[in-house]
């Protein structure tokens, strides 16, 4: 790493002091980058924004102008020159530099948490919602008054009972 | 002298912070009056010596007193006034000089204003608001003290970031912080609510203009700081999920999520515990933001491992309020009485749907955010969490939440009639459905999805005013009646109106600004045009400048449109004297159908400039939207019913809407 990079990350670190993105005017893809071919240059673009540019802090390729990310950027168009796939050059990427060059992390044992995270919590909170509409109390320990006893209930069912005797008579 | 009078003044805070979390606390548990009532004049005093400290400080700053670290650090001579003055919080120990002393001018607040609030409940509010005032000074005073000499005094300092020196900046922190700040109010009522065991209606009344007030200035914040993204960091994105930005949002969402629930317990005093749960987890963030941000954690765990003294305090600051907070939530919510019954189906149960959505938002990014750091720490193994993570979670969280919108105001409380509503909402769908195809007339190309985003735009904005014509009844009488009944409507309802209103339009700017832009990125000799957007771009040149701090390289760009001249844009690449750093300025011209942005790059080897033009189309109704939001806030908080603050029961019976 040029020392020049090492300032500069230290110059984004100090940066995120204030909140915000730590980046310096970012200006990323250079006029001499892009393909002649549109359609393939608009692969590497869309390849180049999930990657990340490994000396700055979350920054894509696509938007640094670190040369690290210049010439990450020259290797996914020369592969797509070449005729690779964007998976192909994902992994080509990959095998390169760890899967921290991803922005998008893969699915697997290490992220399953991660991607099924929101799930999850989506989840617990219908289920805690839920819970509001069915597992309501009772009226009557709503109002505070203790449930009735049988002996109790015995009685009102028989105080009901004479009260409907009497309107009907 | 001025230096150390600030010093001694924080000391002294720290002091009456500490006289005001013990007694008014003791004397509400031992009902002594006498002692309660002196949290008002320890809260009053604790905010003057914060504000003696700080403004020692800021003098400091202003007459560039070399002979104190932090400005050697932070400033330099030759910077404008403005940011001098916003240098004081530009910097780490400064910055928490800022944030306590909005913590004790949120506490002055409750102190002067809050006249009508029980006496326990404003010592216990007002003892829980200076715990967290004592944390903070002694954080500052053990690690981070903004007044340290330095000796001998260097003859100049080391400056202010560049890009960090700019209007929209400079006042970005103060908002922000207020925002962070203000919801230690619901915490403190929370928890005073907590120990007392006393929840109802009323207080939800007393939280809801501070957790208000905190939040309109957390919107403002954060727009503030994505609009200066958006045109200092050279390239017209205005949202990064970078971990600092997520560090703003996660209050945010929980606070929106908090506003809600109040309204419902407020209203039918439902719902308390999950008001208490989310005054406490609002706050609690703000915090964890807070340490995410302030620790270097961030920049990587092994930075945080090698200096880990401020980092550790503030992460045992975070974990005594949070697990505090929520132990005594444990304990005690348990005992909170249900309120009122509602069905599925009604005003309460599209609140809770809201919260459902917008807690599982919240949780996202705080996951998404931490990840990362966790997995390293266990593992060692990096891994990164992106955009597109976020891009793919939390937009679909928002989808349900935006279709939901404009029905919840339309329901009554307690049993509300979907039908009904969607009946009434069918001219919102309607012009959604004309926007739609309007879309995919228009244009040919960008995410096939896209039409669909900004047809739900369109109806969460024509929802929310439809809500607003339903409640004055537009159409079933005649208009000079709707007038009177609009006339009659509380601010609140025009507050609701605007602030969803605003969301629409966020919407809109956001889904049109990311799948419709435009860019061209080419090499430009002087002479040369080119075209974007329906505009025709002339390149005359670029010729040196000097400004009163840094020295820059000025591109001048004719813009004309079907032969008219549009304006001259005059993009630059600046280099700072101090600190020397290169900083782009972009050339703006903003227009209501989007914004053209124009940037210069480096010197090619022929003679030419890079240039990148950018066309991003609607990009001004995001900071729009987020304005009428602050708008809405800001109506509703003029709400005499929120003034007054003391609740009455309104007997009127509630009338149901009619059925339809």
């Amino acid at each position: 790493m040029s020392s020049a990079m090492i300032t500069r990350c230290h110059r984004l670190a100090t940066l995120t002091i204030i909140t915000m993105l730590g980046c310096s005017s970012a200006l990323g893809v250079e006029p001499d980058e892009i393909l002649s071919d549109p359609a393939l240059e608009a692969r590497a673009r869309s390849i180049s924004s999930d990657l990340r540019c490994l000396v700055c802090q979350n920054q894509s390729i696509d938007d640094s102008n670190a040369p690290l990310a210049r010439d990450l950027r020259l290797l996914v168009r020369d592969r797509l020159k070449a005729g690779d796939s964007d998976e192909e050059v994902r992994t080509y990427i990959v095998a390169r530099y760890g899967e921290f060059v991803l922005l998008r992390p893969p699915f697997n044992i290490r992220t399953v948490l991660l991607w099924l995270a929101p799930l999850l919590v989506l989840l617990a909170a219908i289920t805690s919602a839920i819970r509001i509409f069915v597992r309501r109390p009772p009226r009557s320990s709503r109002t505070g008054a203790p449930a009735l006893t049988g002996a109790e209930e015995e009685k009102l069912r028989a105080l009901l009972a004479e009260a409907n005797k009497t309107e009907k008579s | 002298m001025i230096v150390e009078v600030g010093h001694f003044a924080l000391v002294l805070a720290l002091l009456v912070a500490i006289f005001q979390m013990v007694v008014p606390a003791w004397g509400a548990h031992v009902g002594d009056e006498r002692l309660m009532r002196v949290g008002e004049p320890a809260a009053l005093c604790q905010f003057g010596l914060l504000g003696i400290s700080a403004l020692a400080l800021t003098h400091a700053y202003v007459t560039s007193d070399f002979s104190v670290a932090n400005v050697v650090a932070n400033s330099h001579s030759t910077k404008p006034l403005l940011y001098r003055i916003s240098g004081v919080w530009g910097n780490h120990e400064g910055s928490m000089v800022l944030w306590v002393l909005i913590l004790a001018l949120f506490g002055a607040a409750v102190a002067a204003f809050g006249r009508n609030l029980p006496e326990t409940l404003k010592a216990n509010v007002l003892s829980v608001q200076a715990s967290i005032a004592v944390a903070f000074c002694l954080f500052i005073l053990l690690t981070s003290n903004p007044f340290e000499r330095i000796n001998p005094a260097p003859a100049d300092g080391n400056g202010l970031n560049p890009i960090l020196q700019d209007p929209a900046l400079a006042f970005h922190p103060p908002f922000l912080y207020t925002g962070y700040v203000g919801f230690s109010i619901a915490f403190s009522f929370a928890v005073a609510a907590l120990i007392e065991g006393r929840l109802d209606a009323a207080w939800a009344r007393w939280v809801r203009p501070w957790t208000l007030a905190a939040w309109m200035c957390l919107t403002v914040g954060i727009a503030m700081g994505s609009w200066w993204a958006y045109y200092e960091l050279g390239w017209g994105g205005w949202w990064f999920w970078d971990p600092v930005e997520n560090a703003s949002l996660m209050p945010w969402l929980a606070g929106t999520a908090l506003l809600h629930c109040a309204v419902v317990m407020e209203k039918r005093e439902a719902l308390k515990v999950w008001t208490v749960l989310l005054a406490i987890l609002a706050f609690s963030l703000s915090l964890m933001g807070t340490f995410l941000v302030r620790s270097g954690v961030l920049t990587s765990v092994h930075a945080f491992a090698v200096d880990p003294q401020r980092g550790i305090f503030i992460l045992a600051i975070m974990t005594l309020f949070t697990g505090g907070g929520l132990a005594l939530f444990a304990l005690r919510a348990r005992n909170l009485r249900q309120g009122g019954l509602f069905a599925p189906i009604s005003r309460e149960g599209a609140l809770v749907l809201n919260n459902i959505l917008l807690t599982t938002a919240c949780a996202t990014v705080l996951i998404g955010t931490l990840y990362p750091l966790v997995l390293e720490a266990l593992t060692g193994a990096k891994i990164s969490v992106g955009p597109p993570y976020f891009n793919m979670t939390f937009g679909p969280l928002m989808l349900p939440l935006l279709i939901a919108l404009p029905f919840g105001p339309l329901l009554t409380w307690k049993r509300g009639d979907i039908l009904g509503a969607a009946q009434r909402l069918m001219f919102a769908a309607v012009l959604a459905i004309v926007a739609l195809v309007l879309a995919y007339a228009t244009f040919h190309r960008g995410p096939i999805l896209a039409p669909f985003g900004l047809a739900l735009g369109v109806f969460v904005m024509v929802g929310a005013l439809i809500e607003l014509a339903t409640r004055v009844r537009v159409g079933d009488v005649p208009w000079r009646e709707s007038l009177r009944r609009l006339k009659g409507q509380p601010r609140s309802a025009f507050g609701t109106t605007l602030a969803h209103f605003g969301v629409g339009l966020m919407v809109v700017g956001i889904v049109a600004t990311s799948a419709y832009r435009e860019e061209k990125i080419l090499v430009m000799k002087p002479g040369d045009t080119t075209q974007l957007a329906g505009y025709t771009l002339a390149f005359q040149g670029a010729t040196p400048r000097t400004g009163p701090n840094y020295r820059e390289q000025v591109g001048g760009f004719d813009v004309t449109r079907g032969g008219n001249d549009i304006a001259v844009l005059e993009p630059s690449k600046r280099i700072y004297d101090a600190p020397p750093q290169p900083t782009s300025e972009a050339g703006i011209h903003p227009a209501w159908r989007g914004d053209l942005y124009v940037v210069l790059g480096d010197n090619q080897n022929d003679g030419g400039f890079a240039v990148r033009v950018y066309f991003n189309p609607l990009v001004r109704f995001i900071w729009i939207g987020a304005l009428i939001m602050f708008l809405g806030g800001a109506v509703s908080l003029s709400d005499r019913r929120l003034r007054i603050g003391v609740p009455r029961r309104t007997r009127r019976a509630t009338a149901p809407a009619p059925a339809e």
